[in-house]
């Protein structure tokens, strides 16, 4: 005989599991769906939190760094959260999805343009997960998603307008907003989406957002995913990817806000010919820990991916970048070139870089780099040399440092549009 | 103007003085070079009066206007009408020159409590200047300084400071690395700038950047010390004769 002793969870754990308990009578879904959610809590109660144990999770402790209190959020009323949303700016003009606290508003959206087609469901690829502790950031989801965003762009169709899923969460401390979106750009297609994050500073709150982009043979996808959550937000996001033949992918990451974020980027390069162009810029001040990682497989024969990410960390700021490059025997002529540049402008913020390749293809172009300075002193002198205040010549650096990055972007009022968020995040923090 | 009494300074890092009481007055109007052998403390001289944090005060004053420069940080120095020509101007990658000069010129104005200039205003302005300089107007929407010939890069420096109009313009060895006619446009260019009420320190080597800025008075810097004043016939003295002469003689 065997006696299992049951761990002892901890208060984040805890208040998941009976967050949970506390909201299974009205999580939508019956039957498979209810299956899958009971299994991800127990997963959950038995596996616990990731700690630096596990390899995924090495910086980022999520047993210590998660907050606790939560609960599940369930639909708000359309008018009160629609006019508490109405304090957050559009970022810029888009087609405007509207998301409140893990809850689609069709209602409320802008017309949508031919070839665009968005249903409100979470189903599609829900259930999937291993359970296992390094995917936790899919297990919570699985317990607590109440709504999704699928969305797909008809075969040749070229959407011109900006398509934005706009979240914002409106709702009481702990709430959890969990949304799983499923987006296809079907072949030959071109859309450029928006996603964006945005909640109240001094309100602890989860995001958790699983998102599936498939991008078919020809098509191309501009995506960006500009997080401005509240400054005790928590983050768990994860972003997978799957690129048909000579499909293109254009990802920018601006993560400004949050106090706890993990996001996971895994990308599937599975068609001849694709190319794979991430970027990002990585805002991380106060005591935010900001941890982005991600997984690149290449399947196929020739390839292509560029990695490169600014981050600034300032303050007691802890960011985190671990990259990972997997070339399979068959992807021969593969060209990955990843790349993590960081100013590091305080004395208590820290920056972990992981670069990681497996390769195991023998024609193939793989460079990685990461390098961390604070920034240039006889750059600074010469500016205040000239007149300009230190702060003011600290941010114009701080700017021409993460512009090389956003500028690379082919839309000239999404550069300006992350530019101004960038200069208001560096108004508080440098 | 700036008024420079038994000034000691050395280098914070390791303690090395390089400046030992020196001792020097500049009036408004007046222009006023200062020459020297290398590593007699010219360089530092013009980064203490300009504000750089590597260096240490550890005796005497500067007194700048009737106030005490040395109260003062870079910026404000800067904004209070003190104007240092790097002898080497950085390359900054990812600052638009444009950007740069708008932002100096408003932060200035800003401090000093007037109206920040509107885009119109300060595009003339620029365009007046640069062609002033013969610099093209294009190679301004490039990065602060990248890419740009040692020539053009001193003449980057007078351009931004015929817009700043500073008060106390310190020149720090302008001619290192510039051909004939570069040398004759930036002398044009300071010449332009001078004015009963703007003092103008020359800092250099040579006697062939005084053809050009005919100086008030020329002072020799011995050792971190001013070891001789005199007019700008001295300057061709110490061409004809050379430092070790006149040193050895003041000594």
């Amino acid at each position: 005989m065997t006696a299992q002793t049951p761990r002892i969870l901890t208060d984040a754990e805890t208040s998941l599991v009976d967050a949970y308990a506390g909201a299974s009578g009205w999580l939508p879904g019956e039957g498979v769906v209810k299956g899958a959610r009971q299994l991800a809590v127990e997963a959950l109660k038995n596996n616990g939190l990731p700690t630096r144990k596990v390899e995924a999770f090495h910086y980022t402790d999520l047993r210590a760094l998660l907050a606790k209190g939560f609960r599940a959020s369930p639909r708000p009323d359309a008018t009160a959260a629609a006019e508490r949303a109405s304090n957050y700016s559009r970022l810029m003009n888009a087609v405007r999805l509207p998301v409140m606290d893990g809850h689609y508003f069709a209602d409320l959206a802008d017309d949508l343009p031919s070839g665009l087609t968005v249903m409100p469901s979470f189903l599609e690829g829900f259930g999937s997960g291993t359970g296992e502790t390094a995917d936790v950031v899919d297990t919570i989801n699985t317990a607590f998603v109440t709504d999704g965003l699928n969305i797909s762009v008809a075969a040749d169709a070229k959407i011109d307008a900006l398509i934005g899923i706009a979240n914002t969460f409106a709702g009481e401390a702990g709430g959890i907003a969990a949304t799983r979106n499923f987006i296809t750009l079907e072949a030959g297609s071109n859309a450029a989406f928006l996603d964006r994050a945005v909640g109240p500073d001094d309100l602890s709150y989860l995001t958790s957002t699983v998102t599936t982009l498939t991008i078919g043979e020809g098509a191309t996808a501009d995506y960006v995913i500009a997080q401005e959550e509240g400054d005790a937000a928590q983050r768990l996001a994860r972003f997978n990817v799957s690129l048909g033949k000579d499909a293109t992918l254009n990802l920018f990451i601006l993560n400004a806000g949050g106090s706890m974020v993990r996001q996971e980027i895994n990308f599937d390069v599975e068609g001849e010919g694709a190319e794979l162009n991430i970027s990002g810029v990585n805002l991380i001040g106060g005591k935010a820990h900001i941890d982005v990682t991600s997984r690149i497989t290449h399947h196929v024969p020739q390839t292509n991916a560029t990695e490169t990410f600014r981050n600034v960390a300032t303050g007691a700021g802890q960011g985190v970048f671990q990259g990972q490059i997997n070339v399979a025997q068959p992807a021969q002529l593969t060209d990955a070139r990843m790349a993590c540049n960081t100013l590091l402008l305080s004395d208590d913020c820290d920056f972990s870089a992981k670069p990681e390749l497996e390769i195991f293809a023998d024609d193939v172009q793989c460079a990685h780099g990461a390098t961390v300075t604070d920034l240039e002193d006889s750059y600074l002198f010469y500016l205040m040399a000239r007149g300009i205040p230190e702060s003011t010549a600290r941010r114009m650096l701080i700017r021409a440092f993460v512009a090389e990055v956003v500028e690379e972007l082919e839309n000239e009022a999404l550069i300006e549009a992350l530019e101004g968020r960038i200069d208001a995040w560096m108004e508080r923090h440098v | 103007m700036l008024e420079i009494k038994n000034l000691h300074v050395r280098i914070e890092e390791d303690g090395t003085e390089i400046i030992n009481g020196l001792n020097l007055s500049v009036k408004a109007g007046e222009v006023a070079a200062i020459m020297g052998p290398n590593g007699s403390g010219k360089s530092t001289l013009s980064y203490v009066l300009s504000g750089k944090e590597d260096y240490e005060v550890t005796e005497g004053s500067i007194t700048y206007d009737g106030e005490d420069l040395l109260e003062m940080d870079v910026s404000e120095r800067a904004a209070a009408g003190v104007f240092l020509a790097f002898q080497y101007p950085v390359e900054i990658p990812g600052v638009p020159t444009l950007t740069f000069l708008k932002e100096a010129m408003n932060a200035q104005r800003k401090q000093r409590g007037e109206e920040e200039l509107t885009t119109p205003d300060f595009i003339k302005r620029v365009r007046a200047a640069a062609a002033d300089l013969k610099i093209d107007f294009n190679m301004l929407k490039r990065p602060v300084n990248v890419g740009f010939s040692g020539g053009e890069k001193k003449r980057a420096e007078i351009l931004q400071m015929s817009l700043l109009e500073p008060r106390l313009c310190v020149l720090d060895e302008t001619d290192s690395g510039l051909d004939i006619d570069a040398l004759k446009v930036v002398s044009d260019g300071v010449n332009l700038l001078r004015d009963p009420s703007r003092a103008v320190i020359v800092i250099t080597h040579y006697q062939r950047l005084l053809d050009h800025i005919v100086p008030d008075t020329v002072h020799v810097l011995s050792k971190g010390q001013i070891v001789k004043s005199g007019d700008k016939s001295l300057a061709l003295e110490l061409e004809e004769k050379g430092y070790a002469d006149i040193i050895g003689a003041a000594a």
